[in-house]
Order: structure tokens, then C-alpha cells, then sequence
């Protein structure tokens, strides 16, 4: 793992979401709610079209974190609020742009303040996470 | 309309969940991880959201209308095969802000005595 500095800035990392990847994850996490895969539902209570789970979202900045952090066990604390949906018409493939900056190090970890980016918009604000550098 | 008697008030799970291998991998492999040692940091969510989910509605909370807010997890190590695991839920605070109703709910996941993840859900239930 490399030295991590406060300020310190990660390279941003493209994740690709389609409605395949939406029932792939409806699957693993066992959230079936139709806003996540059946587009009439979802126009029927006011959404633009499908929209992804936000813990889908926060998974893949998850996972941009335990990359960073050199594996998932060295993930302390994550939280994030969810600003924006993700909205994923059919037939297309939605990126989802994580970046990462330190701004702090305490106690043995580096808090970190993400950014998450999906058509120009943030889609979660708030989002930090702890990581152990142990 | 959540019944405000049940702030503060903590459901434990009569059964428990025993993660298995196949559900972490599933999982991590959604997000494009390659090592299934441990769970991904939000793996919990799929064993404490139907709890939750199942709690709220017996408390009259509107899932149909239910936007997901925020959410945090804090974890004293991660989540591996085999972990027994039981589920606490506490409605944690209830408040209308403009017409939604927000609902904070904690669950907890003990395995045994240990307590390996807690996690703390905001839900905005849309007027």
C-alpha cells in the first residue's frame, strides 16, 4: 500500500453500470424493489426511467475503497447520502466515476472524502469512508 | 404513519443468517472484485435490509413510498463465511420534515457476543 498524505488525491476510477449489472445486484443483495428493473414501474410512482439501487452506488465506491485501502478488510467506517438517483434507460451503459481524496489521518487510518459522479451530477454527497493502514 | 411508541424500541431477529461463501462471492463479483476472502464493506446491507424492511411495514411505515437517504456502516472486522449471524433493529428516531416522513433505523449483527457490523439507514418516506 502506498504512503497515504493528507490531501492526497487518487486517480478517479470509471464504473460501468447497465440494467444487467441492476439485476445482477438485485440478485446478489436481495433487494427485488421493480424501481431497479421494470421501467413501467417506475415511471408509474414519478421516477424518469429505471433508477440503480443507491447501495449499488455505494458498493462500487466500496469497492474503489478497498482497492485503495489494499482489500476489503481494512475498511473501518463507510457512509454516504444519496443526492441523485442513477437513472439507466435501456440499451445503455451509465458511467459512474469515483475519486478519492485523504483529509485526515488519525489513530492508525486514513479518512477519506469521495466523490462519485454520474452525468455531470454528484449522486453521493456526504460519502467518507475510514480505512485501517495497519 | 410510523406508530411514534415504537422509537427507541429494539426488534431482535428470531432466527439467525449464516453467511455463506457462495453469497459473498456473488456479491463482490457484482462489483468486479476478484478476491472473495472477505465480504465488500456494504455486504451487510443484504442480510439487514428485509429485517428492517419487515419491521418498518409492521409499524406502519409505507414501503411503497420509501426513498433511501443515507446510509452508514461501521465494522469491527470484516464479514467472512461463516459468520452466525443475529440481526437487532432499533427505530432510532421518526420526524416529518415537509410533509416526508424520515425514519432513522440502526441494525446491528452479532455473532455470538461479538458485534461485527452496525449500520444506521435513513428512509424518507415520500408524501
Amino acid at each position: 500500500m502506498s504512503n497515504f498524505e493528507v490531501g492526497q488525491e487518487f486517480a478517479p476510477k470509471t464504473f460501468l453500470i447497465d440494467r444487467q449489472l441492476l439485476v445482477a445486484y438485485a440478485n446478489a443483495s436481495g433487494d427485488q424493489n421493480p424501481i431497479h428493473q421494470d421501467e413501467a414501474f417506475a415511471k408509474s410512482v414519478g421516477l424518469p426511467d429505471v433508477i440503480a439501487h443507491g447501495m449499488l452506488t455505494m458498493a462500487l465506491a466500496g469497492k474503489y475503497v478497498s482497492d485503495l485501502a489494499g482489500g476489503s478488510g481494512a475498511v473501518k467506517e463507510f457512509s454516504a447520502r444519496f443526492t441523485k438517483p442513477v437513472v439507466v434507460p435501456a440499451n445503455s451503459v451509465v458511467e459512474l466515476v469515483i475519486s478519492a481524496k485523504v483529509s485526515a489521518l488519525e489513530n492508525g487510518c486514513a479518512k477519506l472524502d469521495l466523490t462519485a459522479i454520474c452525468a455531470d451530477s454528484k449522486v453521493l454527497g456526504m460519502a467518507k469512508a475510514v480505512i485501517s493502514l495497519s | 404513519m410510523l406508530d411514534p411508541d415504537l422509537v427507541g424500541r429494539t426488534f431482535v431477529g428470531a432466527s439467525s443468517t449464516v453467511v455463506t461463501q457462495e453469497a459473498i462471492t456473488n456479491f463482490a463479483r457484482v462489483l468486479g472484485a476478484e478476491n472473495f476472502d472477505v465480504a465488500p464493506p456494504t455486504f451487510s446491507i443484504s442480510i439487514t435490509l428485509a429485517q428492517s424492511q419487515t419491521l418498518l411495514q409492521e409499524s406502519g411505515l409505507d414501503w411503497s413510498r420509501v426513498v433511501h437517504g443515507d446510509q452508514r456502516f461501521v465494522l469491527s472486522r470484516p464479514i467472512v463465511a461463516g459468520d452466525n449471524f443475529i440481526c437487532s433493529a432499533t427505530i432510532e428516531s421518526a420526524r416529518v420534515m415537509a410533509g416526508n416522513e424520515i425514519v432513522t433505523v440502526r441494525s446491528d449483527l452479532h455473532s455470538g457476543t461479538e458485534l461485527v457490523v452496525s449500520t444506521w439507514s435513513t428512509l424518507v418516506v415520500r408524501a
